[in-house]
């Protein structure tokens, strides 16, 4: 059994200017998503306090508003966490408010006013300057992560084709971002924890396409930088496309019977994954053959001793 | 012949798997729904009050799975969590205070398992609840106490010196004294004196040529915040002993914070207060000699300082601290000759020589306890969090009898349950810089129960998913690749369970799940390049030869990128993150392990090494 089945490999490269404007344009309308609408950042990085309770039976989410702003909270945000008994009560953080001793006073009030029986999930209290902090941190691992693996690439590989995968990469992580602005997801930490595993996962598909170029370009001496890349691509999406589809498998798994505190999670990586395929496959090759690479940029400088074996120095 | 094992590769890979299975068989065991009971002060539960709590137990009808007693501790086990919190309401009742229960997980691991080291898992607080504090401590404040104490050494060093000078001031935030001296004489002999004190000090002169300036150094100052943060955890684990919670975690995290997660905690309120609580205790001599008057009216004298005791009524205390409560190693509430409540306090050696020093000419002057509390108030400083105050009251004053020592009391509180509190503030340790809080999780034990369940169905619909996947697609190589993705989560698992730090949280989870999607890449790309060896007319053997050394390659370039990225979220992530980002390192490597060595050795056992006409790819 096999997914494609090509004796000729197909032309990728023929639409490179048209996959080169669509992720141009995807990435530009992302970039404008997030400087207009911005993300729905999540409480670790906001700061303040997240409530959640339990009910016994549906939860009257108008009674919970009504007990919150009765108790002094006006400003809290009620809404109903993956089922109908569970209730999530947001409250931003607030000049002079005793934060630290929120959680205690609103679950006592609830159980008072509404049913004894609510019981506290859990309660999370961030201050205001850890949230600042985690924002800079994430940052810097992404630019971190973005500049250790142009490096590595550089070295194993050659210039054009690390810039086209750190691009790739870039492409990728734009626009998780710019779905989650555009639905207005919350982004907490743990999405930000996909984002970073998408770059590993997305570089490693990459890599593999990288390493068929490289390969293809040492056995088709006769052939152009096009038709080359093409080869490579071909002979690899077979494996591209399995491997994008147990993990997407193990996603949905993920996605539909993980909980609700996963599901940031499993969309962000379900929808980077699809993404980061299509982009491995196009963007990053397309980007290296837009920049002018050329067979003679991959073959080793040193000359090769006849019959050593194929593999590649490491 | 292509494709033939050897032994030796054979027999270690087979008995590192089985090592990996042994230390992984302990999470087949659910843990127990537990209570563990100890005594404070130090005291320790007998066999007779173990006799007597499960004796109290069969009145109220709870059943209990297990009583076992270990240093001093006693562990109930129970079938489940509804006996288990009926267990604690019931103790809570009836014991009294010099008792803590604690709830929390016992792990149920069989004993031939312990005995070798096996142990499960760690669970995150995330799956098994409990509540989780990040706290800052206040450098500044730390810089200022050191300064203050500074300032107060250099005075007496300099009238022993006879040196003459006209004032010590100190300015905490430039960590910097200025003391004006007489004369340039004086200065000079001054700087002699204090160039042989510490060479790190950096001395300058001020330009009025009397004044000597002198700055504590870059690694003084991180000298100084490496203490007050060590000790302040130290001071903190003593407490959460205190509270007695099973497997606490306090740990230090960046240059001036500290985590502390103590799991099966549902009470926030009372760790709070506890951990908060930044007390400590001054012992200073009550300045007779200056007017109160005077004082009060703000006419302070320049070595004295103006204080409240409990009852409102000021009194004038000298400005040098004779001694703090870090001195302190022990202490504890009883009763004087009176019956009047009375703290007992026991000082280390250089407390006991200091007190020793201070009270040697002072019989007969009266010593004040100045007890100081940092609380966080209203206020918001700029960057939101919230101002600490110092409050500061005298609890007692007592005329000094004789010279004192390593021991002496305290009396002249209101109540013996006053006397209690203190002593335990005391004997938990002062914190040497205030501390607040910046974070605080808690997470009910039902949640985390679910978190578990949702978890363990992801990874196994996950894996059942990709299982069928690779059979269907692969056929009997399918099977190889099966049997090693099984083998990748044993090993995984194993090495989860052995590697003391880790805990396992519901991202960690989450990176498991991954870890089974992207484990079997290696294998389709070393299955797709077989096909592609084939379809090119190479030979069975070599195809799958040079399938799997080809692949390899490639195998290794993208899994060291993944590798890289998952090192630097290790590195700069904290919490969860860092649990996503060991299972997805740990999963990167033992699945280049089993998806390439294993299968290449099942490979060779059924295929290599004879002649085969076709593969089943």
């Amino acid at each position: 059994m096999q997914v494609f089945n090509f004796t000729q490999p197909a032309n990728f490269m023929r639409y490179k200017w048209l996959a080169v404007s669509v992720s141009v344009l995807l990435v530009l309308s992302s970039l404008m998503l997030l400087a207009t609408r911005g993300l729905n950042w999540g409480l670790d990085f906001t700061g303040g306090t997240v409530i959640e309770v339990a009910f016994q039976q549906a939860a009257n989410l108008v009674q919970v508003r009504e007990v919150l702003a009765g108790a002094g909270y006006a400003d809290a945000v009620v809404q109903l966490f993956g089922s109908s008994q569970d209730v999530l009560i947001r409250i931003p953080l607030q000049q002079g408010l005793a934060q630290t001793q929120l959680g205690s006073t609103v679950l006592s009030a609830l159980t008072q006013q509404i049913d004894p029986l609510i019981s506290m999930q859990r309660i999370e209290f961030v201050g205001p300057s850890v949230g600042a902090g985690l924002k800079q941190d994430g940052g810097l691992a992404l630019l971190v992560a973005l500049l250790g693996i142009l490096l590595y690439v550089t070295l194993r590989f050659e210039w054009r084709l690390s810039l086209g995968a750190v691009l790739a990469l870039g492409h990728d992580v734009i626009l998780t971002l710019g779905l989650f602005s555009l639905l207005q997801l919350e982004f907490d930490l743990t999405v930000l924890a996909a984002v970073l595993a998408l770059i590993g996962y997305s570089i490693n598909d990459t890599i593999v396409v990288f390493d068929r170029i490289r390969e293809s370009f040492r056995k088709l001496r006769d052939s152009s930088a096009e038709e080359t890349i093409n080869h490579a691509i071909t002979t690899t999406l077979n494996r591209t496309v399995i491997t994008s589809l147990t993990t997407l498998l193990v996603l949905l798994v993920l996605f539909y019977m993980g909980g609700a505190l996963i599901h940031g999670f499993a969309t962000a990586l379900l929808f980077g994954i699809l993404v980061g395929t299509y982009s491995s496959v196009y963007v990053a090759s397309a980007i290296a053959l837009v920049l002018g690479l050329t067979r003679e940029d991959l073959l080793v400088p040193v000359i090769e001793k006849e019959g050593a074996t194929n593999d590649l120095p490491l | 012949m292509l494709n033939k094992n050897s032994t030796w590769q054979v027999c270690m890979v087979i008995s590192l798997l089985l090592l990996a299975l042994i230390y992984a068989l302990p999470n087949l065991y659910p843990a127990d729904p537990a209570l563990s009971i100890s005594a404070t002060r130090g005291a320790k539960i007998s066999e007779q009050t173990q006799a007597q709590l499960s004796q109290t137990l069969q009145q109220a009808n709870i059943p209990v799975k297990a009583l076992q007693l270990q240093d001093g501790q006693l562990l109930l086990r129970f079938a489940d969590t509804e006996a288990q919190l009926q267990a604690q309401t019931l103790f809570n009742k009836t014991l009294d205070h010099n008792y803590v229960t604690a709830l929390s997980l016992a792990p149920a691991t069989p004993a031939w398992l312990a005995r070798i080291g096996a142990t499960p898992m760690k669970l995150g607080l995330d799956l098994r609840g409990g509540v989780h504090f990040l706290l800052a401590v206040d450098m500044q404040a730390a810089q200022q106490k050191h300064m203050n104490d500074l300032q107060q050494r250099l005075r007496v060093e300099m009238r022993q010196a006879d040196i003459r000078y006209r004032s010590v001031q100190a300015d905490p935030t430039d960590a910097q004294l200025q003391i004006a001296l007489r004369s340039a004489a004086d200065l000079a002999s001054l700087e002699s004196l204090l160039s042989k004190r510490d060479r790190q000090w950096l001395l300058s002169r001020a330009d009025d040529g009397v004044t000597l300036l002198l700055q504590l150094s870059e690694l003084q100052l991180k000298a100084l915040r490496e203490e007050a943060l060590e000790q302040n955890i130290t001071i903190l684990r003593n407490r959460v002993n205190e509270i007695g919670v099973a497997e606490p975690i306090v740990q230090r995290q960046g240059a001036d914070r500290i985590i502390v997660q103590l799991p099966g905690v549902q009470d926030t309120a009372q760790a709070k207060e506890i951990l908060g609580a930044t007390a400590s205790l001054e012992f200073r001599l009550v300045n007779t000699q200056a007017d109160l008057a005077a004082a009060l009216a703000g006419r302070v004298p320049a070595d004295a300082e103006l204080f409240q005791t409990r009852d409102g009524q000021p009194i004038l205390l000298e400005k040098r601290i004779m001694l703090t409560g870090d001195r302190i190693t022990d202490a504890s509430s009883g009763y004087d000759e009176y019956g009047m409540p009375q703290v007992s306090i026991m000082l280390d050696a250089q407390g006991g020589e200091l007190l020793s020093a201070g009270t040697k000419n002072a019989t007969g002057r009266r010593m004040a306890s100045v007890f100081v509390e940092y609380k966080a108030s209203a206020e918001r400083a700029e960057d939101g969090s919230a101002v600490l105050i110092k409050q500061q009251e005298v609890i007692n004053d007592a005329t000094i009898r004789m010279r004192l020592g390593h021991s002496f009391q305290i009396t002249g509180l209101s109540s013996s349950a006053e006397a209690q509190q203190l002593a335990s503030l005391l004997r938990a340790g002062a914190l040497i810089a205030p501390i607040q809080i910046l974070e605080e999780r808690s997470i009910g034990p039902s949640l985390g129960q679910e978190n578990i369940k949702l978890g363990m169905q992801a990874i196994s619909f996950g894996m059942l998913a990709v299982l069928l996947f690779m059979l269907v697609y692969y056929k009997g190589f399918g099977l190889v690749a099966n049997v090693a993705l099984l083998a990748n989560v044993v090993l995984l698992v194993g090495l989860l369970s052995m590697i003391p730090g880790a805990t396992l949280s519901l991202p960690g989870m989450a990176g498991i799940v991954l870890t089974v999607g992207m484990a079997v890449d290696a294998n389709v790309l070393i299955f797709e390049r077989i096909r592609e060896e084939l379809s090119a007319g190479r030979s069975v053997q070599q195809a799958i030869h040079e399938g799997y050394d080809r692949a390899f390659a490639t195998i290794a370039d993208s899994n060291i990128t993944t590798l890289l990225v998952a090192l630097i979220l290790f590195g700069i992530g904290t919490g969860p993150v860092k649990g996503f980002a060991i299972t997805l390192a740990l999963g990167i490597l033992t699945s280049i392990f089993t998806a390439v060595l294993c299968t290449r050795l099942i490979v060779n056992m059924i295929w290599g090494g004879r002649r085969v006409q076709s593969l089943s790819i």
